[in-house]
């Protein structure tokens, strides 16, 4: 058949063709628009971290270390990190985990579920420096105690708690009402149908909403400016003086303007990025390995 | 306007499963044809193979030839869009743009072919809501939502939007499921004033409704449980509910499986 | 555990003995009265932050010489106290808004892509790669963008500035790395991926119906975006970008790190300096004094009103539109 006796369609015109192309392109642009900054902050922290990634720094502080020497590393900052971050998880998530209990358990339909609802709504919003300088009102200066690890972990307990909140609530929402019907049914008092079949239930959820929040709440440094102060030495005890922490302590290096203090905030941000990496893998591979409940 | 279709060893596939199997079969132009058969024997896959809507499922591939009056809407140099706004599709459930008003949902298809103008989209949208019967009940409120009519005469809408950009032809995938007796009717009545200026292809569970309605009626079934569907008898209308070639058709008529 | 509440407490109950339940009425109570608890601790802690700072605010609020609304001094700590929020506020929300005005069309296009033009199996994938830009701490964006991102900035604010000076944004005469232009770009890199991914859920929740009933009409991708996808998602994409102007407004360390605090207020965006509440605080509360510590309690109370604002207002435009949905 000729071209000429083909009976033909109505053709797209090309305006719009061209349309749907540069859109097509236009949203590509936009993901590697997203995709370089990633790769920039990635390969910067791992190739200058990987400077001062030596065993000196995983195991001396900043003790003895002058302005401008060498060497010195983040011990005492790992270990306030995670003493702080330990101390700040529990209590929130404790607090949290029972407040969603409450909140989908006992208070569904009640005015005050409602109203914590919205406040822990609120608390979400809370910019992280505002809750330290609660912390540094009411714990520091009103109540007179000084600068110390726990401090720091009040502040981010109250950062973790609404996130907690919202995890375990979801969690706990999925959790379907036959099951608990079914062990009323079988006349199982409330408290222990909630502990022994809702929560074990909801709990690879749960879990790993708190790894989310636990990961969230490490990288914090504005709370921790505030209530932990800044400090060279180790000190293991969260209680009593001035600790360190990581993203204080890259934050602290990072405004001293010579290459060993900038070399050392480096490789903290890798020490920090790889613990947060490794929080948020654990808990999505928990979240794949066991899904009792999915969404 | 109306055109024929000619279907030739037509295969569809979702992923590595084969759906149905060499179809072949003529729509004649101006006429009805409706694709019966029990639930799952890919009617529907069918119906959206003849407007390239098939391929929109990720993974889903056809193989085969369908021509509309000669032209091979799967050749190489035809673009799918361009198939789907020449072959208009009604679907099972009522879709009306929500946020669109009654008018703009009508006129949704014209202005996408660049057709400009109030007054012009005016005569349209007029012409084809009149056509699909439900002038009468909007004209007053062309600017409300199209979401906010009852199901029929959403049904009603979607045909008239269907209509406005003068399809060679009409799809329509179970039309009535969704809709009561009455609006059903309205809508049995609307296919038959439609034929004179369609070609429509129907799909229907409902036999009576396609004893109804249609001129020509394929029925579809499957060979086995796990098998791809095949077109099992394709006739006059008539001849398929009085005196049935196949067997099988036979029993499914009469109710012995469906 | 069951048969001893249906042995014991059950027969009894049935026979109307009317003895207590065993373990099941005092542990429900407890445990109800620990829930609850909880509930009304989260209150009292929220009620605390309030009321602490409000008191901690006012003595330093009282000693203000200068209006605390317009003054854009901040010497609180001098002998005769002056401080205004005026600078912090404009630095504020400058800054916030312009990441919001550079973050939001590309976060909607990351989303159109995840959602319309990525492989399908892909999909998820893409989305956890973009969700890690969420992953990493500020103090890190900090880092980043103070070592490496601000010398680049400073060649792209020479060039604006060379050749692009005529528009009064990027005129000036001092143009540097640590500017308002590149804090709204870190800050807009930061609240990416809260934008995206709250978009990408809304247009995943598209009805598939008006997406092929668009299709059906012979729509390019692009136009079945437009006519089923974007409409349906407006107040979801909307409400996105005010959570996103949210956390832009509450970020802390890596505006104090990468901008170079100074005073004054201007439109040029290639200046370095400038200021923000909570870059303030940052930086000042090392060496602050009693009512030091106060004003900067209050100018972080003004920003926690703020944030509070903005995220109540994006969450009524979401939940009115779950009503739909």
């Amino acid at each position: 058949m000729s071209a000429l006796n083909q009976p033909t369609l109505g053709g797209v015109s090309v305006g719009r063709k061209v349309k749907d192309r540069a859109v097509q392109v236009l949203v590509y642009i936009a993901f590697l628009l997203a995709l370089i900054p990633l790769v920039s902050v990635l390969w910067t922290v791992i190739s200058k971290g990987a400077k001062r990634f030596d065993g000196t720094f995983f195991t001396h502080s900043l003790n003895g270390i002058g302005a401008n020497d060498a060497g010195g590393g983040a011990y005492h900052a790992i270990i306030g990190t995670v003493e702080q971050v330990a101390l700040a998880s529990i209590i929130a998530i404790p607090i949290g985990v029972l407040t969603a209990v409450y909140l989908v358990e006992y208070g569904r339909d009640s005015r005050l579920a409602k109203v914590v609802s919205f406040f822990v709504d609120v608390m979400t919003g809370l910019p992280s420096i505002v809750a330290g300088l609660f912390i540094l009102a009411f714990w520091l200066l009103l109540l007179g105690f000084s600068f110390s690890g726990f401090a720091g972990s009040l502040a981010l307990s109250i950062l973790m708690m609404p996130t907690v909140v919202r995890a375990a609530e979801e969690m706990l929402k999925l959790v379907p009402n036959d099951l608990r019907e079914a062990s009323y049914a079988l006349g199982v008092p409330r408290w222990r149908t909630i502990c022994f079949v809702v929560l074990p239930t909801a709990f690879t959820g749960i879990i790993t909403g708190i790894m989310l929040a636990i990961a969230r709440v490490m990288g914090e440094t504005a709370p921790l400016l505030l209530t932990v102060f800044v400090t060279s030495a180790i000190n293991n005890d969260p209680f009593n003086g001035p600790q360190m922490a990581l993203p204080l302590f890259i934050f602290d290096q990072a405004g001293r303007p010579n290459d060993v203090a900038i070399n050392r905030a480096w490789a903290a941000a890798l020490t920090l990025i790889v613990l947060i990496m490794l929080l948020n893998l654990v808990a999505r591979l928990i979240a794949r390995l066991r899904k009792p409940v999915s969404r | 306007m109306a055109k024929r279709i000619e279907i030739s060893g037509l295969n569809a596939y979702y992923g590595k499963t084969r759906a149905i199997e060499d179809i072949s079969m003529t729509v004649e132009p101006r006429s009805v044809t409706a694709f019966i058969g029990p639930s799952g024997c890919g009617k529907s896959t069918l119906l959206r193979t003849l407007n390239r809507m098939h391929e929109v499922i990720p993974g889903a591939r056809v193989e085969g030839k369908v021509a509309l009056d000669d032209l091979n809407l799967y050749g190489p140099d035809i673009d799918p869009v361009a198939v789907r706004r020449a072959i208009g599709m009604v679907f099972q459930r009522p879709n009306p743009f929500p946020t669109m008003s009654i008018f703009d949902n009508v006129a949704a298809g014209l202005k996408l072919n660049g057709v400009r103008g109030r007054g012009k989209l005016g005569e349209i949208v007029e012409r084809s809501l009149r056509g699909a019967n439900l002038w009468n009940e909007v004209k007053d409120r062309l600017n409300r939502p199209g979401a906010g009519l009852s199901g029929g005469q959403q049904q009603r809408l979607c045909i008239a939007r269907a209509i406005a950009v003068e399809p060679q032809v009409l799809l329509m995938d179970e039309p009535c499921s969704a809709l009561d007796p009455i609006s059903t009717l309205a809508i049995e009545d609307l296919i038959a004033s439609l034929k004179d200026q369609y070609t429509i292809v129907i799909v229907t569970h409902n036999m009576q409704q396609a004893a109804r309605v249609s001129d020509t009626t394929g029925f579809f079934n499957l060979a086995a449980q796990g098998q791809p569907g095949r077109l099992v008898e394709i006739d006059d209308t008539n001849k398929i509910f009085t005196n049935p070639t196949e067997k099988a058709t036979e029993d499914y008529i009469t109710g012995r499986f469906g | 555990m069951t048969s001893e509440t249906l042995g014991q407490g059950g027969t009894d109950a049935l026979s109307g003995r009317g003895r207590k339940l065993g373990t099941g009425r005092l542990g429900d109570r407890l445990f109800g009265i620990s829930a609850r608890g909880s509930g009304i601790l989260l209150l009292l802690i929220i009620a605390a932050i309030a009321v602490f700072l409000i008191a901690k605010a006012v003595p330093a609020l009282k000693a203000d010489k200068a209006n605390f609304l317009t003054s854009q001094l901040w010497n609180p700590d001098g002998a005769e106290p002056r401080f205004g929020i005026l600078q912090l506020a404009f630095g504020t929300l400058l800054s916030s808004f312009l990441a919001l005005i550079i973050a939001t069309p590309v976060a909607i296009g990351i989303a159109l892509f995840i959602a319309f033009y990525s492989p399908r199996r892909l999909a998820s994938g893409l989305g956890y790669v973009v969700d890690l830009l969420a992953a990493v701490p500020s103090v890190v964006y900090g880092l980043w963008g103070l070592q490496f991102f601000v010398p680049k900035m400073a060649h792209v604010a020479n060039f604006l500035h060379d050749d692009f000076g005529w528009i009064p944004l990027f005129g000036g005469d001092s143009v540097g790395g640590q500017s308002m232009l590149t804090v709204a770009v870190v800050l807009a890199i930061m609240i990416l991926p809260i934008i995206s991914s709250i978009s990408r859920e809304v247009f995943l929740q598209v009805p598939q119906a008006n997406v092929e009933a668009a299709q059906a009409l012979g729509a390019t991708r692009w136009e079945v975006i437009r006519m089923a996808v974007l409409p349906f998602g407006r107040s979801g994409m909307i409400s996105a970008s005010m959570l996103g102007l949210g956390r832009a407004l509450g970020e802390t360390i890596a505006v104090a790190m990468v901008l170079s605090s100074s005073a004054g207020i201007s439109l040029r965006l290639l200046r370095p300096g400038g200021n923000t509440f909570a870059a303030n605080i940052a930086n000042t509360f090392g060496m602050a004094g009693n009512t030091g510590r106060g004003a900067l309690i209050a100018s972080g109370l003004v920003l926690f009103v703020i944030t509070l604002v903005v995220n109540m207002a994006a969450r009524a435009i979401v939940a009115r539109r779950k009503e739909f949905v």
